[in-house]
């Protein structure tokens, strides 16, 4: 490559300690990364490795005990909870591992809650043909299948064309072959519209498909892995 | 217009959760529907009688007097503050009804020949005025007419001065004065036996002797004038002439008994919605908090997805909001048709020219205003927990609950609970406050309950002290002027006439520096058998030889106390002014009474052995032949049959308490239903799991509903006698509100009503833990399972 993209995401030492009961737990222990425009990065590791809690930081979901986040030019870490809100509206899309639709919503209509309150949003429709569910856009959670609901939730991530798509173990509640069809979803948005992507999963498989590996380890980073030879999500095994 | 997804979210969960939604508008419209009933009576009520007064010339002060010079009317005018006056001839006589037996009264009221009168003017209904050339013609009361189904031109037999007279309607009228129509000394109205009668001025004064003269007098006063200072100056004038004591309006007997009428109205219909609205406040809370803790996966996504917390408060506070809204729609259309209803019993009561029902669109707003603040109160903190949890922290599911023993679980109590009583015990002392706040809304229903039966009672009580304690007598003949003692055997000689005991009653004034009272001392004999003083439990209270026996409202009235002196202005006879000890106050229930020896009555008096009334025990079946006798008898000015009056009683009543009974039962089983359906719902959702796993462990449907609806059972159980605690609290409340110089109602509780009371409450918890335990029979053991909590 000849160029380098943009920074997206600058961590610079992030620490963040919860509290349990008479209990400390070090999440993240001065965690510095860098994830840039485009890319499709795979954080890697057990779990308590610290994953979800530095995807919730980035995400705006929860904030650090220390350290400092960069999106771009803006201060993560020195935004109250207003600023987050507007920073997730506009700027990041969430794909969790129980796919949190609203079960009162059809599928299309939990697109729509995103659309609704988005600037420039796709329509839902076009959405859900990215992942290849316009057919099935009036039903409702409970009658599709884990797989479906998973790229329900990335149409509905992705509808308000986000700068950055955050999903957490998207496939962790899935088996092989949907597993398969998600990761599809997520690698045709990431290509198609650019959309800088960060995977959490403990799936080593899925690593084959990133850009960029990152390796957690007891809330450290235990080892970045620039990749050039990506695999198509058909490809991989586990 | 499209609805928004999130809107089309709530609908849906609303959708969802229909059965609490249901319960708690229903409890909502339970507390619109009264506010809208009782309050829009009251305006109905309000403006209906303010206009009527305004359109009718209602006087602002009335006096009697023995008879005054028409002479007088002239100085009468000349009283500061007076705009208009009307002098009058008003006299009582006994009529003589075609189909009715006994014999009923008439006030025969005078008016002036060829003009309105000043005060009081007539509303004619139909016919037309009386002829001054025709003496018998009378213009009689819509109410008198209706009841005994008279037509124009029909003739009433009426004694007026000695000759038995018919008299010929040619008019049916209402007046202002005559809204509320009670026969003096009766403690209920009986439009039969009772009624005003208008008559030319001149042929009244014939009929009486007082041609030149008059013994009535009402006036209307300019705006702002003091009505006390034209009281003083009006029985300074009248006092020559034998005052029987000037009142202003507000002790008129209709307007006292509207008024009174209208304060109820006005203090029910705040006080009772607040206990509704309060009610569905908290099952709303409880009810919410829970339906948002299993919407905390949701609200996390939502938040992630950039929604703000004002948005999503917002989004839940709507919840609470469209249920509030549902159940106002609801009471409005349910307090409008009740409001109908009642007002149809007031036109039985009130006799207006039109009452209607109407509604003011400012109650239907207040109510909505009133719903929507106590719906969003008890929305508050259940949508602020909820919101405020950071949405990384939503993403999980929320921590298990923490159960400790609870302090009643000494060992010795854990073994005789067993684990299914240990596991009900430790789920109310887990969340003691939801427990506590259900107990108090079970106990309010109960208390709502026991309130309306025990009214009931307190009727009943009433009727029995008076019918067969106090006054025991079958008939009490009243005389137009008081008779010597001779009387007395002419009335023993009647047809079927037992026991005859004479009665001497006393109009005066009494006087305790500046309070006063005009009532009628009663004289009686310390061993009268029939006309007794009976206390409120029954007790006879024993005459002393000297002073004034006082009912206790009375004694309030005066400010005196056991001891104390009283001025006695007597107005009869020799109209001597005494100073007179009370010598005993009597917890009465009725009127404001006092009472004497009848021989210290009569020395005080100066005079003999007069009668002014009698009270008789009569053989059953000669009571047809006897009140044909007392019609025909000049000297007597009215006779009240027991029989007749009770039957009345009970007929018009029992109508009336019904509908009370069946709105009581009916909204305290809605609290109860409300309460109860809520909190077993709750449970069932928040420990679906723990029973569903218990059944996969072996436990039987039974087992596990014994789980859940134990609790249910242990929370009434707790319930009840708080309920019965605070009923009582309520009800003595509800007494003293309703206590006046007309009537006192004791409070008091008895078993069978407290029996009757937890039986409602238990049905109506029976019923909603079946509605419960249906559910908790359908629950799918693998699905309640796999779900991730």
């Amino acid at each position: 490559m000849s160029v380098t993209p943009a920074v997206v995401f600058d961590v610079t030492d992030l620490t963040k300690v919860y509290r349990m009961g008479e209990v400390e737990i070090h999440a993240l222990r001065r965690v510095s990364l860098r994830f840039h425009e485009g890319h499709f990065a795979v954080l890697l590791g057990p779990s308590g490795s610290g994953k979800s809690t530095l995807l919730n930081i980035l995400g705006g979901l929860d904030v650090p005990t220390s350290g400092r986040v960069l999106y771009r030019t803006d201060d993560l870490t020195a935004a109250g909870e207003a600023a987050l809100t507007a920073f997730r509206r506009r700027h990041v899309g969430f794909v969790f591992q129980f796919y949190n639709l609203i079960p009162s919503l059809t599928a299309r209509e939990n697109v729509s809650l995103v659309t609704e309150i988005s600037d420039a949003p796709m329509d839902p429709d076009d959405a859900l043909d990215m992942v290849g569910l316009r057919p099935r856009r009036h039903h409702f959670p409970a009658q599709l299948s884990g797989g479906e609901q998973q790229r329900v939730a990335i149409a509905r991530a992705i509808a308000k064309r986000p700068a950055v798509l955050l999903c957490d173990e998207p496939t962790g509640a899935l088996d092989i072959s949907t597993g398969v069809v998600v990761l599809e979803a997520l690698a045709r948005v990431n290509a198609g519209l650019g959309t800088t992507t960060i995977v959490i999963t403990h799936n080593s498989a899925i690593s084959e498909m990133a850009d960029r590996v990152v390796r957690l380890a007891d809330g450290q980073v235990a080892g970045v892995e620039e990749r050039t030879d990506k695999r198509a999500p058909r490809e991989l095994s586990w | 217009m499209t609805i928004s997804a999130l809107n089309r979210k709530l609908l849906r969960d609303l959708l969802t959760m229909r059965g609490q939604a249901l319960a708690i508008a229903v409890v909502v419209a339970a507390g619109v529907s009264m506010f809208v009933m009782y309050l829009s009576n009251f305006d109905s009520l309000r403006s209906t009688q303010q206009a009527f007064y305004q359109q009718q010339r209602f006087g602002d002060v009335f006096a009697s007097v023995k008879r005054a010079p028409a002479s007088l009317e002239r100085r009468l005018r000349g009283i500061p503050g007076v705009a208009a006056l009307e002098t009058r001839v008003v006299a009582t006589v006994t009529l003589d009804v075609p189909g009715l037996e006994e014999p009923a009264s008439g006030q025969l009221i005078s008016i002036p020949a060829g003009r309105r009168p000043e005060v009081n003017d007539l509303f004619l209904r139909r016919g037309r005025w009386v002829d001054p050339a025709r003496p018998d013609e009378v213009v009689a009361g819509e109410g008198f007419v209706d009841a005994n189904g008279l037509e124009l031109g029909d003739q009433v037999g009426a004694v007026i001065n000695g000759r038995l007279r018919d008299l010929t309607i040619v008019g049916v009228a209402l007046s202002p004065e005559h809204i509320y129509n009670i026969r003096p000394g009766e403690i209920f109205p009986d439009d039969r036996l009772y009624g005003p009668f208008w008559m030319d001025r001149r042929a009244l004064a014939a009929a009486f002797d007082m041609e030149g003269g008059f013994n009535d007098v009402a006036l209307r006063l300019t705006p702002g004038a003091s009505s006390g200072a034209a009281i003083a100056a009006l029985d300074r004038l009248l006092e020559p002439y034998g005052a029987l004591g000037a009142i202003p309006r507000a002790l008129q007997l209709s307007h006292w008994t509207l008024e009174s009428e209208l304060t109820q109205l006005q203090n029910f219909g705040f006080i009772l919605p607040l206990i509704f609205l309060g009610v569905a406040a908290f099952i709303l809370n409880v009810a919410l908090t829970r339906a948002l803790a299993l919407q905390r996966p949701q609200i996390a996504a939502l938040k992630a997805l950039g929604y703000d917390n004002l948005a999503l408060g917002w989004h839940y506070a709507k919840w609470a909001l469209a249920i509030a809204l549902a159940g106002t729609a609801a009471g409005v259309v349910a307090g409008v048709w009740m409001g109908v209803a009642i007002i149809d019993i007031y036109n039985q009561f009130f006799r207006f020219p039109v009452l209607l029902f109407e509604i003011r669109p400012a109650i239907v707003v207040q109510a909505a205003g009133l719903t929507l603040v106590s719906a969003a109160a008890g929305a508050f903190t259940a949508v602020r927990r909820a919101v405020a949890v950071p949405p990384a922290e939503a993403m999980r599911p929320e921590a298990p609950a923490s159960y400790a023993r609870s302090a009643v679980e000494t060992r010795a109590v854990s073994r005789y609970l067993g684990i299914t009583g240990r596991m009900v015990v430790r789920n109310i002392g887990r969340r003691p406050m939801r427990a506590a706040a259900s107990v108090v809304g079970i106990a309010f229903a109960t208390a709502i309950l026991l309130v309306g039966f025990t009214f009931i009672d307190v009727i009943d009580h009433l009727i029995t002290l008076q019918f067969s304690f106090a006054e025991r007598q079958d008939v009490t003949v009243s005389f137009v002027e008081p008779q010597s003692s001779d009387v007395r055997y002419a009335l023993s000689r009647l047809p079927g006439v037992l026991i005859s005991e004479p009665q001497r009653t006393v109009a005066a004034r009494l006087r305790a520096g500046h309070r006063f009272r005009t009532v009628g001392i009663t004289g009686t004999s310390t061993d009268a058998t029939l006309r007794r003083i009976i206390d409120m439990d029954g007790t006879v209270i024993p005459l002393p030889s000297n002073g004034l026996v006082l009912s206790r409202p009375l004694a309030e009235v005066l400010g005196v106390s056991g001891g104390d002196l009283v001025t006695v202005e007597v107005l009869e006879g020799a109209r001597p002014v005494l100073q007179l000890p009370v010598a005993g106050l009597v917890d009465d229930a009725m009127g404001l009474s006092a009472y004497m020896e009848v021989g210290t009555l009569h020395r005080l008096m100066r005079e003999g052995e007069v009668i002014s009334g009698a009270a008789l025990r009569v053989d059953a079946r000669a009571e047809a032949d006897l009140s044909s006798t007392l019609k025909q008898l000049p000297a007597v000015a009215g006779a009240g049959f027991k029989e007749a009056a009770l039957r009345n009683f009970r007929d018009v009543l029992a109508a009336n308490l019904n509908l009370s009974i069946i709105v009581n039962v009916f909204f305290a089983g809605i609290i109860a239903f409300g309460v109860v359906y809520n909190a077993a719902r709750v449970s069932l959702s928040e420990r679906s799991r723990e029973l569903a796993s218990l059944r996969v462990l072996g436990f039987t449907r039974a087992e596990i509903s014994l789980i859940l609806l134990g609790e249910i059972a242990a929370l009434t159980a707790l319930a009840l006698p708080a309920g019965t605690l605070l009923g009582w609290g309520m009800g003595v409340w509800i007494a003293e509100a309703l206590d006046s110089e007309v009537y006192r109602f004791p409070f008091m509780l008895s078993r069978p009503t407290v029996a009757w009371t937890f039986l409602t409450v238990i049905a109506a918890t029976v019923l909603s833990a079946l509605a419960v335990r249906r559910r908790l029979d359908r629950l799918d053991l693998v699905a309640v399972l796999k779900i991730r909590e």
